[in-house]
């Protein structure tokens, strides 16, 4: 709940507050864009591809949950489409399956963010292993081919494990960089 | 701005999700319905990262060279002992290749043998791997005023990687042969019987459709057909390998998971070049 909406006599913000709050705001959008560009970047990691898919889920699911206000459901469809460009899908297979993980992030909210971290991840794994399944199905059915599943295994099993890294990170981010109040 | 009032904002906050997620099918119909559309915006997009990515595949690529040196210190004694053996057997094989080289050349000459012109080709950089989950593709970073062309065969040092399936201004994307649509007429270079090789998406593609009475034979060459006129007889691929269920797969020559140059070659232009010239040629794209 931002401040602004709480009653009370306070300044005007400055335009340079202003700024920074609106920087802080786009974070979440932002960073999970530059992580989507960094990961199609030649590393030459095994798994690139599927580690790509796995961290934007997580970057989406994470702030969906804990910051639904800097991550609208456009920005998703954003990012979203960018991943299908980027990772060579058939075009609105990953917008559709962000768009239903951000979704359910948002109905699971009121009971997930009073949870701990466990149930959170839980439910995280939840949503990669369907988001993954989807994922499959959907590019399968595009490409009019029965694709190999073992693709969809590992990129679940690769989102489950990098959530709890990512989390941290995202979560130091949320209280510090992201944070429009700390402006 | 138009003020609204809290329920319409309300009731417009709850329609943005379902109108979204319905644009997303309608995306997907668009992407079917209409498949240059997607190639050209993913192109587009290509284009301006291919540049950015090719800047940042240089420094990339000394990074695991400089890790692989490191790696290779530490087995430099076993390394020595088998390059050693490994010279000495290949010292052998080259004074068989010469001597077959000085035969063929005076049956040619005794036959009256029309050389076969020699392609054009121009090489390129691999700055990205341009898959994605379920396809195995690599993204070349060409010249803004490149003679690139669709079709065209992609070879690295050892053998064939691909066709040229996509193309943008200064970027182009490279089927490899290990992709799910990859099928390639090859011929095994034992029997000289015809065979279908298939990708997967795995490491290493399938061989089908051989006649009966033949059986591909573990370690067996296997190279491309002319047939379908889509490849030039002869060029490399890989070796025949039995898996243990007994599948026949081909082990590629050129190391897909690691490409960092690769030569696009054009077979529909004669090139104008003699065969010695591009001999001559090669070493120089082989350094990398």
């Amino acid at each position: 709940m931002s401040s602004e909406r709480l009653p009370g006599i306070r300044p005007r913000p400055s335009v340079w507050r202003r700024m920074d709050m609106t920087a802080r705001r786009c974070f979440p959008g932002s960073t999970t864009a530059l992580v989507l560009l960094a990961t199609a970047a030649p590393l030459g990691l095994p798994g690139q591809p599927e580690l790509q898919a796995s961290a934007v889920l997580c970057c989406v699911f994470f702030w969906s949950l804990f910051r639904p206000a800097s991550m609208p459901p456009a920005v998703v469809f954003v990012i979203g489409l960018l991943s299908d460009l980027l990772g060579y899908a058939p075009p609105g297979v990953s917008v559709l399956t962000l768009l239903l993980a951000h979704g359910l992030a948002l109905r699971w909210r009121r009971v997930l963010v009073r949870m701990g971290f466990l149930l959170v991840w839980v439910s995280f794994i939840l949503v990669a292993s369907g988001a993954a399944c989807l994922e499959w199905a959907l590019t399968s059915l595009l490409t009019l081919r029965l694709l190999p599943p073992g693709a969809a295994f590992f990129e679940a099993a690769l989102s489950a494990g990098l959530y709890p890294v990512l989390a941290v990170l995202l979560t130091r981010a949320h209280q510090t960089l992201a944070e429009p109040e700390a402006a | 701005m138009i003020r609204l009032s809290i329920q319409v904002r309300q009731a417009l906050s709850k329609l943005t999700l379902p109108v979204l997620v319905a644009a997303a099918f309608g995306l997907m119909l668009l992407g079917k319905a209409d498949t240059r559309l997607a190639e050209r915006a993913r192109m587009a997009l290509a284009d301006a990262l291919a540049p950015l990515y090719g800047v940042l595949a240089e420094p990339l690529a000394n990074t695991r060279t400089a890790i692989d040196n490191l790696r290779g210190v530490v087995t430099i004694y076993e390394d020595n002992a088998k390059l050693r053996a490994e010279n000495e057997r290949l010292r052998r094989w080259q004074s068989v290749a010469l001597a077959l080289d000085a035969e063929n050349a005076s049956l040619k000459a005794n036959l009256r043998w029309l050389p076969d012109p020699t392609p054009n080709y121009v090489t390129a950089r691999v700055v990205a791997d341009a898959g994605g989950v379920y396809a195995r593709a690599v993204l070349l970073s060409v010249g803004p005023n490149h003679s690139v062309i669709k079709g065209q065969v992609a070879l690295d040092d050892r053998g064939l990687v691909g066709r040229v399936t996509e193309l943008g201004e200064r970027s182009a994307r490279v089927l490899l042969i290990t992709d799910m649509n990859s099928r390639i007429p090859v011929i095994l270079e034992g029997s000289r019987a015809r065979a279908i090789l298939a990708g997967t998406n795995g490491s290493r593609p399938r061989l089908m459709f051989w006649p009966e009475g033949v059986t591909p034979v573990e370690g067996e060459r296997v190279v491309t057909s002319a047939e379908a006129n889509a490849f030039p007889a002869g060029l490399p691929v890989g070796v025949v390998h039995y898996t243990v269920n007994g599948g026949a797969e081909v082990e590629p020559l050129a190391r897909l998971d690691r490409l960092e140059v690769v030569r696009l070659f054009d077979y529909g232009l004669r090139g104008v070049l003699p065969p010695e010239a591009t001999i001559a040629k090669m070493p120089a794209d082989h350094k990398k």
